[in-house]
């Protein structure tokens, strides 16, 4: 996704230096890291058990905890379906396997323009099936709409 | 002057709410016409979205589904003064779907901008923090013990005690914390309330603060919720300029401040101790209790904690009076459920009622029965850890401790509905490959058990030795139930094992072969 500075430890050292007392914290630590270059690369984890004075352990447990936390950089576009309970019900299984032929990829993977990743839940549970692309959410998904988004 | 709606929702943006905005805003600018657009929040009635509704001296008209191409339609049918059209649904308060609701909690949900102090406060707004300033920590905690109120989340322990429990604590630093880590599929009351009347969830965190002798809140939204974390942030913005948050609460001489922290991702993060864990910046696993959050929680401080819906519930309980609410309900489930339809299901969305309507009722007068038209085959209440309830068992009353008896649970109050094409073999196997995907690893009948389900699912729907196979799914599902810290590992169990007693034949499709 766009909008996210070049990986560089100066700027990285910088934007550590600047947490606010209640961010300086592991999770908070690595969030802001990812909010401004999309991703945590691994050379940051020095950087961050310096700043707030753990181990490097301790920041690799929670960067690998998490989700959300990313250890390489986005693509250009990131398709998040839902394929909790609700979404499973409205058609969601059918819809993972029309984007996953639509892109040529499989679920969790990317082609390096496009990533497809599973989502539990986005809370849009009566409009499903649901999905976050590019950091928008979209309802009522066919793979038409997605594709639709992807471009939009 | 026309005044027009357009909900500003998340659920009706993903579904075109802001082009259909900003489809008649052009028109507005172009027909050089004097109009006021409202982005409110969500009425609730999720099918309808993206609603739009008109003002006319007679009260606000609706029209929805509306799609951005239906504009130029309805201009030319004068609905900006009622005007006739096929998606005209008439009056939205009178619709029977929400005049036949009690909402409570919901009660100011999608009549104005969430973000507009002013008509907060002319529907009743901050009445409930005036009064629990009046009647001091004591008073005010009497107040919530005596109105019923449990904790929404799921667990449905009482508030009041958890609040008396905060207020005794001696320390001289407490939290105010709220969960906001709707991660059960089938739920979105708390992302609605935050996006839609985020002045009445700070309300019910100033009322806690001030009441049990915190000073700092925070919320713990779910990363998931991007739209809730804005407005939240915005809302306490507003909050701190109007004297009602910050260094002196209403001239209370007390402080009191709330900020939101984001999560990352993690199911489990939504169990109370794994939440605290993730606020104080580490991996989200459960901690053991005792001790209890109340009394050692955030940074090991007494802290309370809440739910969303819970802490919603608040500033109406002291502004009515806790007998207004306690009136409401059956038995020992008091005042009113922020239920959630959702799924497969024509009428999707809230419907806030006092406990104990039926399921029945819910699903098929709510909810109108499935989108698809087919018929109702299962209905899982209470998120990915509740019970899948086949039709036969949709007369049973939505409370606490009536949903415990036909082994279920009521959850945070989500209900998500399946048709006759369901494959509940399948959505056992999912409820198993969930917890692995989720399982904090802190317990190894959950960590490990629930990759060992998934197998052994696999086999029993296979024909691999199925009678062993069942029974080792027994033997499975009794050691995470018992051998699990939280609900996590400790409940899923119960949607394999209700998929498996209600529908065993989805288990048996496949004929029987020995390894």
């Amino acid at each position: 996704m766009s909008g996210h500075a070049p990986w560089s430890a100066s700027q990285a050292q910088v934007v550590l230096t600047a947490l606010a007392p209640h961010q300086r914290l592991v999770l908070p630590a690595l969030q802001v890291l990812q909010e401004t270059f999309g991703y945590v690369p691994d050379e940051s984890l020095d950087l961050i058990a310096d700043t707030l004075n753990v181990t490097r352990a301790e920041v690799y447990g929670v960067l690998t905890y998490y989700h959300d936390l990313r250890r390489t950089p986005p693509p250009q576009t990131v398709i998040a379906l839902c394929v909790a309970e609700a979404c499973q019900a409205q058609g969601s299984r059918e819809l993972v396997a029309a984007v996953e032929d639509a892109y040529g990829v499989r679920m969790g993977e990317t082609n390096g323009d496009v990533e497809i990743s599973e989502v539990f839940c986005l809370g849009d549970c009566a409009l499903g099936p649901a999905a976050m692309i590019n950091g928008r959410l979209r309802g009522r998904c066919t793979v038409d709409s997605v594709r639709a988004a992807v471009s939009a | 002057m026309i005044t027009i709606y357009v909900p500003r929702d998340s659920a009706a943006r993903s579904v075109g709410a802001d082009e259909v905005a900003h489809r008649i805003a052009e028109w507005a600018v172009a027909e050089h016409v004097d109009l006021e657009l409202v982005r409110n929040g969500s009425r609730g009635a999720l099918w309808l979205e993206p609603l739009v509704e008109v003002q006319t001296p007679q009260g606000r008209i609706g029209y929805g589904p509306v799609t951005v191409d239906d504009v130029p339609g309805l201009i030319a049918a004068d609905f900006f003064n009622g005007g006739d059209h096929p998606l005209r649904v008439g009056f939205v308060d009178d619709l029977p779907w929400l005049a036949s609701q009690q909402r409570v909690t919901f009660a100011r949900m999608g009549l104005f901008d969430p973000l507009d102090l002013e008509s907060y406060r002319a529907t009743g707004g901050l009445r409930g923090l005036t009064r629990a300033l009046e009647l001091g920590g004591d008073q005010a905690v009497a107040e919530v013990l005596a109105s019923g109120l449990r904790g929404r989340g799921g667990a449905g322990f009482p508030a009041g005690i958890k609040w008396r429990t905060v207020l005794e604590a001696s320390d001289a630093t407490k939290y105010v914390v709220v969960n906001a880590d709707e991660g059960d599929s089938g739920t979105f009351a708390d992302r609605m309330l935050m996006e839609g009347d985020p002045f009445t969830l700070l309300e019910g965190m100033v009322i806690a603060g001030v009441t049990v002798g915190a000073s700092e809140g925070i919320v713990y939204i779910r990363s998931e919720y991007p739209d809730a974390i804005a407005t939240m942030r915005t809302a306490i913005d507003i909050a701190r300029l109007d004297g009602w948050l910050g260094a002196d609460v209403l001239g209370s001489g007390l402080a009191f401040d709330v900020r939101v922290a984001v999560g990352a991702g993690s199911y489990v993060c939504g169990e109370e101790t794994a939440m605290l864990e993730s606020l104080e910046g580490k991996r989200g696993m459960v901690r053991a209790k005792p001790p209890i959050p109340a009394l050692a929680g955030l940074f090991g401080r007494p802290t309370l904690v809440h739910n969303v819906l819970t802490m919603a519930a608040v500033p109406g309980i002291l502004a009515e009076g806790a007998g207004h609410y306690q009136a409401l309900g059956v038995d020992r489930s008091r005042g009113t459920q922020v239920f959630q339809l959702a799924g497969n299901v024509a009428h999707g969305g809230i419907v806030e009622r006092g406990f104990g309507l039926t399921l029945r009722e819910l699903v098929e007068e709510y909810g109108g029965g499935t989108r698809s038209g087919r018929p109702v085959r299962a209905v899982q209440v209470g998120g990915p850890l509740g019970a899948y309830l086949p039709e036969t068992a949709m007369d049973v009353s939505l409370d606490y401790e009536s949903l415990v008896e036909v082994g279920g649970m009521l959850g945070h109050g989500g209900v998500v509905v399946f048709d006759d094409t369901v494959d509940m073999a399948a959505q056992a196997r999912f409820a198993m490959a969930f917890c692995a995907a989720e399982s904090c690893g802190k317990c190894t009948p959950c960590r490990i058990g629930s990759v060992r389900g998934v197998e052994v699912i696999d086999r029993i729907v296979a024909g691999v030795d199925r009678q062993d196979n069942l029974e080792l799914l027994e033997d499975l599902c009794d050691t995470m139930t018992d051998g699990s810290l939280c609900a996590m590992g400790g409940l899923t169990p119960l949607p394999v094992r209700s998929a498996l007693n209600h529908f065993t034949e989805d288990f048996h499709r496949n004929a029987e072969v020995s390894s």
